[in-house]
């Protein structure tokens, strides 16, 4: 079996919200993550994927340890990551890099591309020396397919698709075993998305990466995923192989998603069933009870608003899934149709 | 210029009224650019596409490529200056809107041509409610008195699928979730039941199953009107779904034109080609994409020839030096590329 590089544990966090102006007084809790288990193997991908709001780049910012958890933990190679310090914490915050949706805003405009990616060696000068570091960041800046000449240019010099490859530069710069990737390719145009999509999977298979690769484009994150997370208003709902969830997903929030996936092909207009989800997703601050779903699920009985429905394989099933009637359904549209 | 598909077919008057057949709005051999201190930028470069009633015409292309100043060409709320039109015309029944009186414009907008937009939140008056804002339309175009101006602005959010219409008349826009703001914002734009609606990335904000819901209702209210719909997309997955003619843009032109099923079958220029090979096909898992190499032309400095040259791998000398007109290519398309035969006769 390969080693579990990360394993989170029931993780939660809660947001506080708060009313009044000079007296705050807590009147609720966005429960943003709220209860998520899962491992990451050494070496593989894991997509995580979910509509806007349900808790994924929450997840990533606790993955980072940017944000210490409500309750529950992230092991590390087995360590909490919340309780280290010193220098245990910064040698973990070279292990684990993030690269984010924006290329616009996530770049310091005033810097230059070659300050922009050297930073890291500031703050970790043991992994480059001084006096090499320009040279290791015209290395890099080749690795993700830049031009090295251009290490004295601002980011706004740069397009969509160039940006991103330098913010995947300077988290590549420490050299990590994780990268958690938070919708890196959803602002770029069709073309430059397969450009960068391209560039993470040779740089996987070169350093023997791990990724996290949150993205709520399902045709995205099973192109480049081992294994895939589903998530719905904080909770995993179902977690697979991509066969497993693509092919034979069980739980009906994933069963929507896939069937609403428009696929690019005309002549699968007519024989394509989308399952067609009423109302919007409840507000996270007050959820609903049992399970989380049930307000929107056609197959809800009773007991779906009593008990919480926990992520565990069923009978007739080969995988996780978080629904006290969890079966397979023929109805996802595929592209073997 | 008569070898240009589009135009051949729309010489109006073809039906000696002086309205072509069936075309509620043509765009034909527009040109604008930006005049900025850094220069000019030639931003639509002779486009040229119609619409029909009933019908669902996409405007497919990338960042940029100019399907949103077009549409702001036709709508009159081009951005002048830096923005400027050079050339061309954009008829609405045959009669060139950039030659009419603003007054004559006005009462197009809304009741001959509606448009919706990406971004609900910057579209939709925040200081007013929602239902406020529709029920306007009907006070101020159609003369209504306040009782009657609500009770439409109602029966219009009720017609979107907004639940408790009634209730929800008095919100604001910053009270609605994503897909219901997009809904309002159709309700609004429908509300002076136009010919032609113009719908601009209506739905890449919102998640799969919102965009499903609000794709749906656009379908459905076509449908029932009879409205022709320019849908500018850059989703390939939505086009192939909703679409019936595309129009393919690149660097401010039509380099592809053609039935939805055609295009995806056998595309005829290599643009569209790279486009449709770059998107990640569910059953390929592990496979390099292929993608489109380079970026898109700077758009002040548009290299000679045919613009994609750069980036194309059919490119030969004589596409540096000669623009490759958008012509016919067999029933219904068009292509603009100097190869474009051998790739629709290619097996
Ligand atoms: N700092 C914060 N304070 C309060 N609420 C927060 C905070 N950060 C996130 N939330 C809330 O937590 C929930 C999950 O947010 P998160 O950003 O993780 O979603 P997401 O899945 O990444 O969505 P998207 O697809 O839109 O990026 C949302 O309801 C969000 O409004
Ligand atoms: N107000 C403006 N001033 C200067 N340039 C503009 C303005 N609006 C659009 N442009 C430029 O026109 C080109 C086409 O833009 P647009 O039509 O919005 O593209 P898209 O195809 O993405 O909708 C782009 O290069 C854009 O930067
Ligand atoms: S547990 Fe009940 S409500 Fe939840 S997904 Fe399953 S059937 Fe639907
Ligand atoms: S004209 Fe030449 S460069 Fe342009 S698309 Fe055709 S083959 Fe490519
Ligand atoms: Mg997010
Ligand atoms: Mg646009």
């Amino acid at each position: 079996m390969t080693e579990n590089i990360i394993e989170v544990r029931d993780l939660v966090k809660h947001y506080p919200v708060t009313s009044g102006v000079v007296f705050k007084k807590t009147i609720g809790q966005v429960k943003a993550v709220d209860g998520v288990s899962f491992d990451l193997k050494a070496g593989e991908t894991l997509g995580v994927v979910g509509e806007s709001g349900c808790g994924k780049s929450t997840l990533a910012r606790v993955l980072m340890n940017l944000e210490k958890p409500t309750a529950g933990s992230v092991l590390y190679k087995g360590q909490d990551i919340s309780r280290l310090s010193g220098g245990a914490l910064r040698r973990l915050r070279r292990q684990i890099q993030l690269v984010m949706q924006d290329p616009y805003t996530s770049l310091n405009p005033r810097m230059t591309v070659g300050d922009l990616i050297g930073e890291p060696f500031e703050i970790h000068p043991e992994v480059a020396p001084k006096g090499s570091r320009r040279s290791k960041v015209k290395e890099l800046l080749d690795l993700v397919g830049l031009n090295p000449e251009h290490i004295n240019r601002y980011p706004h010099q740069f397009s969509g698709g160039q940006r991103q490859r330098i913010g995947i530069a300077r988290a590549l710069a420490l050299r990590p075993e994780v990268i958690v990737c938070d919708e890196p390719v959803s602002a770029l145009d069709v073309s430059i998305q397969a450009q960068v999509m391209n560039l993470l999977e040779k740089l996987q298979s070169e350093f023997g990466l791990s990724y996290v690769f949150i993205a709520h484009d399902l045709s995205v994150v099973r192109h480049l995923s081992d294994r895939v997370a589903v998530m719905y208003l904080g909770k995993m709902v179902e977690i697979g192989t991509e066969d497993e969830i693509y092919e034979r997903p069980t739980h009906p929030y994933t069963q929507a998603l896939l069937s609403a996936v428009p696929v690019p092909d005309p002549t699968l207009r007519e024989n394509k069933t989308i399952i067609r989800l009423t109302g919007d997703v409840p507000s996270p601050i007050s959820p609903p009870s049992g399970c989380r779903f049930r307000t929107r699920c056609w197959k809800a009985q009773d007991v779906c608003a009593q008990e919480v429905p926990l992520l565990e394989i069923r009978p007739g099933s080969d995988h996780p899934s978080a629904c006290h009637f969890a079966e397979k359904r023929e109805i996802v549209a595929s592209y073997e149709g | 210029m008569s070898d240009i598909l589009v135009s051949e077919q729309s010489a109006p008057g073809a039906d000696g009224s002086g309205r072509p057949s069936g075309r509620l709005l043509e765009v034909e051999d527009l040109r604008v650019e930006f005049r900025t201190r850094d220069g000019v930028a030639k931003v639509i470069n002779g486009v040229t596409y119609h619409v029909e009633a009933g019908e669902t015409l996409a405007v497919l292309g990338e960042s940029g490529s100019g399907k949103s100043v077009t549409a702001q060409t036709i709508m009159g709320i081009l951005d002048t200056p830096p923005g400027f039109v050079t050339n061309g015309q954009v008829r609405f029944h045959g009669k060139d809107m950039l030659k009419m009186s603003a007054e004559e414009r006005r009462r197009i907008r809304g009741e001959g041509i509606a448009m919706i937009f990406q971004d609900s939140l910057s579209a939709l008056n925040p200081v007013f409610t929602v239902g406020f804002q529709i029920a306007e339309q009907f006070r101020i175009r159609r003369g209504m008195s306040r009782a009657d101006a609500k009770k439409r602005a109602v029966e219009m959010l009720d017609q979107v699928k907004i639940p408790n219409a009634k209730g929800r008349y008095s919100n604001y826009p910053h009270q609605f979730s994503g897909g219901m703001r997009q809904r309002a914002m159709i309700a609004m734009s429908l509300a002076l039941d136009p010919e032609v609606l113009i719908a601009d990335e209506p739905t890449t904000a919102l998640d799969v199953t919102v965009q499903a819901q609000i794709m749906d209702l656009l379908g459905e209210l076509q449908r029932e009107r009879q409205m022709g719909m320019i849908l500018i997309t850059h989703d390939l997955g939505v086009v192939a779904d909703v679409a019936d003619r595309i129009a393919v843009m690149y660097a401010g032109r039509i380099v592809e034109e053609a039935d939805v099923f055609e295009l995806y079958r056998k595309p005829a220029h290599p643009y569209t080609l790279g486009l449709l090979n770059s998107i990640p096909r569910m059953d390929e898992r592990g496979q390099e994409l292929r993608t489109i190499k380079g970026l898109p032309p700077n758009l002040m400095n548009i290299p000679p020839g045919c613009p994609f040259n750069p980036r194309c791998p059919m490119a030969q000398p004589v596409c540096r030096e000669k623009v490759p007109p958008l012509l016919q290519v067999g029933a219904g398309r068009a292509s603009a590329c100097h190869f474009a035969e051998e790739l629709v006769n290619r097996d």
